[in-house]
Parts: structure tokens; sequence; C-alpha cells
């Protein structure tokens, strides 16, 4: 079970990841949080920001259209 | 500061500060610094007066553009003020209003939104962007 869940859900680019980014601040070092996105590009920019930020993608999921992201905090 | 984004925001349509609201939000969340340096059209549009107000689009949109911004906003997109709002809590954004601009728009500090953090001129925004990316929209 990931600490902390973000919706993000029916949101557009760039508000995923900024929740994402919000979320990750309130959590510690080593938890984890689960993203849901619609967004097209969501997929793409998560790799993107777990990368650059050195926050790895631990779990990605697809269904049905909605993506699924679990990222710890480095 | 290599790192940094910095926006020359010169346009005044609802969509071009739409798009600079998305790049300095996506920054934010990547831990860019993001300076953004307020002339002109933009400047106007950042007044307390207006900034709530319809900005119109770019001569480009058209019918069809007016109608596919106003269905992305009725779906819930965020007016790009509030983006803006939430890309300053997130991460470090400064907004500056081009000295210049103020004098040609006869605008005081007190004219202006509190997203705006001061007024300097292009000297200040120069020294503040370093080697970073400068972006003109």
């Amino acid at each position: 079970m990931a600490n902390i869940q973000v919706d993000a859900r029916g949101l557009n680019c760039p508000m995923p990841i900024v929740k994402t980014a919000q979320a990750i601040k309130t959590v510690a070092s080593g938890d984890t949080v689960e993203v849901l996105a619609t967004d097209a590009g969501s997929v793409k920019d998560f790799a993107a920001w777990a990368k650059t930020t050195g926050n790895p993608m631990v779990e990605q999921t697809t269904d049905g259209g909605v993506f699924r992201f679990v990222l710890r905090k480095k | 500061m290599d790192d940094s984004l910095n926006l020359v925001v010169f346009s005044g349509t609802d969509d071009k500060l739409q798009a600079v609201a998305v790049l300095t939000a996506g920054a934010a969340a990547l831990g860019k610094k993001v300076n953004l340096f307020l002339q002109y059209w933009a400047l106007d549009a950042f007044t307390k007066a207006k900034i709530d107000r319809d900005h119109g689009l770019a001569p480009e949109a058209g019918d069809e553009g007016r109608a596919a911004v106003d269905a992305l906003a009725k779906a819930g997109q965020a007016p790009w003020a509030e983006t803006l709002r939430q890309a300053k809590d997130l991460g470090e954004v400064d907004i500056q209003a081009c000295s210049l601009s103020m004098d040609l728009l006869h605008l005081e500090e007190e004219d202006l939104d509190p997203l705006v953090d001061g007024v300097e001129g292009v000297t200040a925004f120069y020294l503040n962007a370093g080697e970073g990316q400068i972006v003109f929209i």
C-alpha cells in the first residue's frame, strides 16, 4: 500500500505532476505516492519527472485509460 | 542557477498566458527555478483590475479555437492565474514586472496582483537568468 494517494483523473497537464510534486513533499524518504491519471502525456511526463527529481518509479500500470504510477521518495 | 527557466511574457491573451502557466508549473514540479518577466500586454493582464477578466485569445485561434479553449475550461482546467499560484506554492517562482512596461501602462506597484513579486529592469532579469534558458512568449 502506498503511503499517500493522488487522484489526478480528469486533470490536464501539468496538474497531475504538480499535485504529485506537492504530495511527495509531505511524505518521508522511502515512502511511496500512488497516482491515478488520465492525461495522455502522463506516461512520459511521470517517467521524466522521476528521472529528473531522482524519486524512482516503482510501479506503473494501465487500466482502461487510467494510468497508475507508484513513486518512492528518495 | 544554470538550470533555471526564464520566460519573457509579452502577450496578454488567455491562451498564451495558459501556456506560460503550464510551462511554469511543470518546471516548478521538476525543481527548476522559474523567473517570469512581464512586459506590455502580459503585464496589463496581471493588474488587480484585470487578472480575472477574459483576455481573449490569439487571432489564430478563431471560432474553433475559442470553442476548444472553452471546452477545456468547462471540463475543469484551472485558469492560468490559479495554475501560477499553485506553481508558486510548489517551487521557486519569481514574477517581476518590467519597469518600462509599468511606465508605458501608467501602473504603480499597488495596481498589480499579489502574484507579482516586484518591479525590475531588463538588466536585473538577465542577471537573475544567468546561464539559464530564456524563452519569449
